[in-house]
């Protein structure tokens, strides 16, 4: 068994690896290589058939695997390896990688610098605290959307979606046109947690009922889902007594969240964030193990794919400076600090010796004129709205940055009212 | 004709705007609340026809998947997409199917193609 020596690899070929490598490639990395458990390059958009994608990258709104079918081919014309079928199962905490594919067997990856883009995984039933049985029907709705939309199976034939995240929204249209009904969609917030064109495109367009402030209370059924007794909450998120009812199903889909999918990083000993579940980042995507790059959904959960692949081609790019020993660099640590309406953000941290975004979510929504700003005058935006399930960016200047008097250790950033 | 005031989210990007449309018969007055140009166009075609992207999946005979992605070229219109739904799954395309392919020319009379969103090789040909 001999080692395979890389400049940078990267850990998985979704939107953000593939982005990673080509951002690689073009910073002048000689040996980029990324690893894909799966037999197909594309990870999770290979599944989502639907259109909506690329209206930043391409100008136009593709599927999902014709999104990724542009990136690959400019990733293979930009030089970078692929392997597929292989599966990184062991990183170590100076980026190297223990792999294991059919051709190869077990092999180590020693690389200058790591990328890590392993996307997210779904919240599972387990992760939600419903009572009830256990009975078949129930699956997240990204593995109703694989059967669906790449092996070809059915998962039912009268469902209920339980959250509004946007894969359960995009899973409600499909199971209608591939003929299924759909007794409704619950979401146990007083908001959804999807796009509004979703809620338009994917549930007003059907008559789906979509139901805020709703949560299921009880699992029906012994071997095969029967039916749900969904119940009104209060605004403490507690059932509402006299308020449930059951609603036959034979399917239940799940839309309750996506968590950074983290195993390795953990392994590696990079610092995990407890509410972003992703690395702890500065702004040049480098996580606490310097020559461990992250980006996209394994830092934080976007609402789209063009920044998936626009953060991924970043880190790359800074992967590879990292390779060569030209990434810039600074002593200085400056925190970020999330304001009281920001329940999550990334980076963490900056050097503040260069250009950075800042990407955030509010806790709260505000349906009115408001601000999203950074203090100390480093940034203002105007809004007429800010919403939970939309992401927000702080843009932060290096000139700016770099006039801050030494004494400024942290930046706020927040979202009100105006 | 009466004006009407309509209230509707606008469907073309994923900012998804809440719009308030005038309109006076099937004729767009006015659009407001808006970010860009593109909800306009979409007002116009939402009181006029609405149309929709139909995506689904298509049967395939001999492939690495037992299906592959489809999607309308264009927008149809919002009440074929169930007779469309159905031709598709009429049919079994042969491996190896290519990303752009013509699936369903002419789909239902409405002058646009369903043509397949992804590569998809053959059982035996390595990824």
């Amino acid at each position: 068994m001999s080692d395979m020596h890389v400049d940078v690899a990267i850990i998985g070929a979704g939107p953000a690896g593939v982005a990673a490598g080509i951002g690689a490639r073009e910073a002048g990395a000689e040996n980029v290589l990324v690893l894909e458990r799966d037999w197909d390059l594309g990870g999770i958009l290979q599944q989502c058939i639907h259109p909506g994608f690329g209206l930043h990258t391409f100008k136009e709104e593709l599927t999902g695997p014709e999104y990724m079918h542009r990136w690959i081919k400019r990733a293979h014309e930009a030089g970078v390896q692929f392997l597929v079928n292989s599966m990184v199962f062991k990183m170590e905490p100076d980026g190297s990688l223990w792999v294991m594919n059919p051709e190869k067997g077990i092999f180590r990856v020693v690389p200058k610098a790591t990328v890590l883009a392993m996307g997210c995984r779904e919240r599972p039933l387990g992760a939600i605290n419903v009572p009830g049985s256990r009975p078949a029907g129930i699956y997240t709705a990204g593995t109703a959307q694989r059967y669906v939309n790449m092996e070809g199976y059915m998962p039912g034939h009268k469902a209920v979606i339980l959250g509004s995240g946007d894969i359960g929204l995009i899973m409600a249209r499909r199971m209608i046109w591939e003929g299924a009904s759909v007794e409704g969609v619950y979401e146990i917030m007083p908001w959804a947690g999807g796009l509004r064109r979703n809620i338009a495109q994917c549930l007003d367009d059907y008559g789906i009922p979509f139901y805020l402030e709703h949560s299921v209370v009880k699992v029906h059924g012994h071997d095969r889902l029967e039916g749900i007794t969904v119940v009104k909450v209060d605004e403490n998120r507690r059932p509402i007594p006299g308020t449930d009812r059951f609603v036959a199903c034979d399917t239940m889909l799940l839309a309750v969240g996506l968590i950074p999918e983290n195993e390795l990083s953990r392994m590696a000993g990079v610092d995990i964030h407890p509410v972003t579940g992703g690395p702890v980042l500065n702004e040049f995507y480098q996580t606490t193990r310097p020559s461990i790059f992250a980006a996209g959904n394994v830092v934080i959960v976007y609402d789209l794919a063009d920044w998936v692949s626009q953060e991924g081609f970043a880190a790359g790019r800074n992967a590879a400076l990292y390779s060569a020993g030209t990434l810039r660099s600074s002593e200085r640590r400056i925190a970020i600090k999330g304001g009281k309406n920001v329940r999550l953000f990334s980076p963490q941290f900056i050097t503040g010796c260069c250009d950075a975004t800042v990407y955030f979510r509010v806790t709260h929504p505000i349906e009115k004129r408001c601000r999203v700003f950074a203090e100390h005058g480093l940034f203002e935006q105007k809004h007429r709205y800010v919403r939970p399930g939309e992401m927000n960016e702080v843009h932060l200047k290096g000139a700016a940055l770099q006039a801050l008097p030494e004494s400024v250790a942290e930046i706020t950033i927040d979202a009100e009212e105006v | 004709m009466e004006e009407r005031l309509l209230n509707m989210i606008c469907v073309g990007c994923p900012v998804g705007c809440d719009i308030k449309v005038a309109v006076e018969d099937t004729k767009v007055l006015s659009v407001e609340g808006n970010n860009c140009p593109r909800a306009l166009e979409f007002a116009k075609a939402e009181v006029a026809n609405p149309t929709r992207v139909f995506a689904t999946t298509v049967r395939v005979s001999g492939g690495k998947l037992p299906v592959c992605p489809v999607r309308s070229r264009q927008a149809v219109p919002k009440n074929r997409l169930f007779d469309i739904s159905r031709e598709v799954a009429r049919l079994v395309v042969p491996a190896p199917v290519e990303v752009g392919q013509v699936i369903l020319p002419d789909a239902c009379g409405t002058g646009v193609d369903i043509v397949a969103s992804r590569d998809l090789k053959t059982e035996e040909e390595s990824a």
